[in-house]
């Protein structure tokens, strides 16, 4: 099983793992038709999605819920995967570790779910993940957040749909220290996810020849900000913000009011009005700054046909709004991640023959085998460069500024920018 | 920014946050009161209150102003008699046990939660304010010619936040009116005083009860409706709002309306200006630790009576 | 102790032993985090239930027992023996400097006073987010997990562990209960200046539900962790202090196995009607509003109330 030392466990319970692990070595060595006619009269796949539809993650969640079913029904519509169609088994995890370890378990054990996926926020991905691996389900999220390349988790959790926030950071400085200016102020919030940006773009600006020169960390919960803004020293020349949650109107808004007229000039990651209209009344004094985007909200003159077959399945007019309510903003920077990672899971299931349960192992070994994708209708967002060892997806990023209340890009940063050496290797780890 | 300039733009940040507290404290405080129960819901009711402001705002499409105004009227009304409601069908058949109360109001605040989530949605939603001029305020210095004004960088106040500092005094002040000058109040502070002995009197003690609780819900109302142009309608806001307005009736004394309103300027006040000093996180750990400490000290609050 | 006494309580563990052998995987899971965090509302039980004391910061002492054990274990590697010991002593420490301050207050003070705490405590581990990776937390690896021996990421052993540590809190405090001085508490919860009258030391006996409820709370935090080898801040946030009160006042505060049924019935309510509609927090709504109006003592407090008037 593992090379853990256990204490004396139930001995049926051990019979019956070493039967399953037999019965899976069995299907293994069918021959491929075997595999494939099995596969034909068998059920669905069921891929169990931990989702935020309540807790501070909703407005999110909502989104990459629509996203999913959107993927999930065209991947039906085209064969589904290994001739199964594919079945999303949604469950609540109210943005609560807790609790989404309880899905994960619910997912494995009660739904009988082939993988877990899809969660966004970083403490749910940490909170779920040991479980993931005690059950031996694979876990593929979609949180930007570092915890996955940084070693902390497990071989059964993997991140192919989206770029971390170490990357995503790293690629953004040259672009802030050649264009913007060389002294920082950065304005994050006091936890994890905050402290991320705080240390990699502090480490990046400095390779750029540029310095950080305050560092705001605004508690959870806070719901005004005009008070800390007062800490930003006057020399500022760039403000880099990045918020969370469902105060970051307002602290977009106040940052407007607090500076009036002469404002320094401004990066922000999107993730600050993620899923708020920029038409927004008091974001007027938005217009000219920057953000990050994971992908660009608003249609671009170069729109790719990916992207335009991507916004019709889920319903995304080009302002990146909802078609049947235009004041319906979507979390567009981050959800394409649900779609990519859905291809990968496809991807990883064909090549890896995923018959059921007992192949899951062997689908973790196909998507740690896989290396690039090309940006297409399954990669609307870019081209992608998966590393199998660190279990993260890297891609381009692009670098947008407000006019007339919409996004323009003016930069994509090549993923090449976002490298960074490996800070583990999952495949040396036991399943 | 300057340690002066500073300190005021923490003193006008604090004293809006006061208002909309105070606003919100005294539904609770009477409400506590009164009726002597712990309303876990209190702070849906604000959240109800701006939720309501937009969808009222938004259904009328007119000028901010008008929806503005529009909001200030009707959602208060709707909160209220929601709340009224509330009372008639569950809490007086708890005989308003303070213990069953907790847990039917903890249920009633995931009704009104789960319910605004399915009917408007997770997204944080703004209502436009129906006028919102910066101010940029000056600051003195001793210059090289005595005593010169300059405008420092970043001090500044907006013309819709003073409206809502003046808007809450004058509803508090129509308030106190109420409870010390009317018939209505004095049947609210003699049903407090003894309840029983009102209702021997012939006082409706029952349907004192009930408007009670929708006043206290129709001032959180009012102070979410205030708030929102400032900090935008999400379903889950109600959650901190409660607990600080809970704090501010417990530190300014049970049922005591002066004493609340001061400690709601005192914690307003104390959160902005201790940011000035600390990082963020510190100074909120500082202030919460304050309000523990005025407790230990003094457990009968502000303005309460110390226990017989 | 009487026969039936012992019969109910024995009886309850016995079940919940023969329930391992035959409760299917998930719910088995199920079972073995309810009992680890009916541990948690045992604790809190003997505050409230027992001594009468509403307090609304018990997360700080399930979070001290949680980070207690969690960072020793992963930083110094002290072994998760020692790290359950350093996480109960953290949560006792806690416990006493709070009740030394906040018991000077009563009613709705001490309410605010421990919410209080509670929040500097959370905010506490935000601060020291280089240790504690604030809310993101901290994974423990596997082999940290072991336990005199027992690899706790193993869900038999898991669950008889969780089964023995909620014995031990379930006749721990039933023996303590029927104390001379576990008696003491009850009367001051039923009338605090007659108990007074009589001579009691009323702080001493408070200051000593304090740390022993939240020690007990703090045990439950540290296991959790153990147990599920996650570590994070949320659970010190206000809602983990809302969910012990929420548990014993459903399961029957001031009974030994109310809390239990407390948090099955809890765990349960959400866990079945998320699986009907997305709307289960309206369910969970009604359902406690329903049952205060109709089970007013909670359900064991009900079934004393109507049947079984002998239940402690």
């Amino acid at each position: 099983m593992t090379d853990i030392k256990t204490g004396p466990a139930n001995p049926s319970r051990r019979t019956a793992i070493k039967t399953l692990a037999g019965a899976g070595a069995a299907a293994a060595s069918l021959p491929l038709w075997a595999r494939y006619t099995h596969a034909q009269t068998a059920e669905p796949i069921r891929i169990g999605f931990q989702m935020h539809a309540t807790g501070i993650g909703s407005a999110y969640g909502r989104w990459y819920d629509r996203t999913t079913q959107a993927a999930a029904r065209l991947i039906n519509e085209a064969g589904g995967i290994n001739g199964r169609p594919v079945e999303i088994i949604t469950e609540d995890d109210g943005t609560d570790p807790k609790r989404g370890a309880e899905v994960v378990e619910k997912f494995a054990n009660q739904h009988k779910c082939d993988i877990a996926y899809g969660t966004l926020f970083s403490h749910v991905v940490i909170g779920s993940a040991p479980r993931a691996g005690e059950l031996k389900l694979p876990y593929f999220v979609v949180s930007e957040g570092h915890h996955v390349a940084s070693g902390m988790l497990n071989r059964w959790t993997v991140q192919p749909g989206i770029t971390d926030v170490k990357s995503q950071v790293k690629s953004m400085a040259p672009f802030v220290a050649e264009n913007l200016g060389k002294k920082v102020t950065m304005i994050f919030p006091d936890y994890a996810f905050g402290h991320d940006h705080r240390d990699f773009f502090s480490e990046a600006i400095a390779e750029q020849g540029g310095e950080v020169i305050a560092k705001l960390a605004i508690p959870p919960s806070e719901t005004s900000f005009t008070k800390y803004f007062a800490k930003i020293p006057r020399e500022t020349e760039v403000i880099y913000h990045v918020m969370v949650g469902p105060a970051v109107l307002t602290f977009v808004k106040e940052m407007g009011e607090f500076f009036g007229p002469s404002r320094p000039q401004i990066f922000g990651f999107i993730d600050s009005l993620e899923a708020v209209d920029l038409a927004s009344p008091g974001l007027e004094f938005l217009e000219g700054t920057y953000f990050w985007e994971g992908m660009p909200r608003y249609a671009q003159p170069d729109q790719t046909e990916f992207d335009k077959h991507y916004r019709e399945a889920i319903g995304i007019d080009e302002n990146g709004a909802s078609v049947n309510d235009p004041k319906d903003v979507s979390t567009y920077a981050h959800m394409f991640g649900c779609w990519e990672t859905l291809y990968v899971i496809k991807a990883g299931m064909e090549a890896a023959g995923y018959a059921g349960p007992q192949d899951r192992q062997k689908l973790i070994e196909a998507v740690e085998a896989m290396t690039e994708w090309p940006e297409s209708n399954e990669h609307p967002q870019g081209p992608k460069l998966f590393n199998g060892k660190t279990h993260q997806v890297f891609g381009p990023q692009y670098i947008s500024v407000v006019e007339n209340s919409r996004l323009k890009v003016v930069q994509t940063a090549a993923m090449e920018t976002g490298f960074y050496p490996d800070e583990v290797d999952y495949t040396t780890q036991s399943f | 920014m300057d340690f002066g300039p500073h300190l005021l733009l923490a003193a006008i940040e604090g004293a809006v946050t006061a208002a909309v507290l105070a606003l919100m404290a005294a539904g609770l405080s009477l409400v506590f009161g009164v009726m002597r129960v712990v309303n876990v819901a209190h702070g849906e009711f604000y959240m109800l209150g701006a939720v309501l402001a937009w969808v009222v705002a938004s259904t009328l499409g007119a000028h901010p102003a008008l929806g503005f105004v529009a909001a200030l009227a009707i959602a208060p009304l709707i909160v209220g008699a929601v709340a009224a409601a509330a009372d008639m069908t569950v809490l007086k058949r708890l005989d308003y046990d303070p213990e069953r109360t907790i847990v039917a109001t903890i249920g009633l605040l995931y009704i009104l939660q789960q319910l605004t989530l399915m009917g408007y949605g997770p997204e944080a939603r703004p209502v436009a304010p129906p006028f919102n001029q910066r101010l940029a305020l000056p600051w003195v210095e001793w210059g090289d010619g005595g005593v010169q004004l300059y405008w420092p960088w970043g001090l500044s106040v907006t013309t819709y936040k003073l409206f809502v500092i003046g808007a809450a005094g004058a509803v508090l002040a129509g308030l106190w009116a109420l409870m010390t000058r009317t018939r209505i109040g004095l049947v609210m502070r003699a049903t407090q005083l003894d309840g029983e002995m009102a209702l021997a009197f012939g006082i409706p003690v029952e349907r004192v009860y009930a408007g009670v609780f929708g006043l206290g819900a129709a001032l959180a109302a009012l102070a979410g409706v205030l708030i929102v142009p400032i900090q935008q309608a999400h379903y889950l806001m109600g959650g901190d709002a409660l607990l600080l307005s809970f704090i501010v009736v417990i530190i300014g004394g049970l049922g005591s309306l002066a004493g609340t309103v001061i400690a709601a300027i005192l914690i307003g006040m104390s959160d902005g200006i201790i940011s000035v000093f600390f990082s963020p996180t510190l100074a909120k750990i500082i202030a919460t630790l304050l309000v523990a400490f005025v407790l230990v000290f003094r457990p009968q609050g502000l303005m309460g009576k110390p226990p017989r | 102790m009487s026969a039936r006494v012992f019969a109910l309580h024995g009886g309850l563990i016995a079940v919940l032993l023969a329930l391992h052998f035959l409760l299917p995987v998930y719910h088995h899971g199920n079972f073995a985090r309810v009992m680890v965090l009916a541990c948690y509302a045992i604790g809190y039980n003997v505050l409230f239930g027992y001594t009468g004391l509403l307090s609304l910061g018990h997360a700080m002492f399930f979070a001290a027992g949680m980070y207690g054990m969690g960072l020793p274990l992963h930083y110094l590697g002290i072994g998760a023996e020692l790290a359950f010991l350093a996480g109960l002593a953290s949560a006792a420490l806690l416990a006493l400097v709070v009740g030394l301050l906040a018991l000077r207050t009563v009613g709705v003070a001490f309410m605010i006073v421990t919410l209080m705490f509670s929040e500097a405590v959370y905010l506490t581990i935000l601060l020291a987010g280089r240790w504690t990776r604030g809310d993101e937390g901290l994974v423990l690896a596997r082999p940290e997990r072991v336990f005199l021996g027992l690899d706790l990421s193993n869900p038999d052993i898991r669950y008889l562990v969780a089964l023995g540590l909620f014995a031990l809190c379930l006749v721990g405090t039933l023996w303590l209960v029927r104390q001379p001085s576990g008696r003491v508490l009850i009367a001051i919860r039923e009338n605090e200046e007659r108990a007074q009258l009589l001579g009691y030391d009323i702080f001493r006996h408070k200051l000593a539900a304090v740390v022993i409820s939240g020690t007990i709370s703090g045990a439950a935090g540290a296991a959790y962790g153990l147990m599920f080898g996650y570590v994070g801040a949320s659970f010190a946030e206000v809602q983990y202090s809302i969910f012990p009160l929420l548990w014993v006042l459903l399961g029957g505060a001031g009974t030994i196995i109310g809390p239990f049924f407390g948090v099955l019935f809890m765990f349960y309510l959400i866990d079945l009607s998320s699986g009907l509609t997305s709307a289960y927090m309206l369910i969970a709504g009604v359902a406690l509003v329903l049952l205060t109006l109709f089970a007013p003592q909670g359900l064991a407090g009900e079934l004393r109330r109507r049947w079984v008037r002998w239940l402690p």
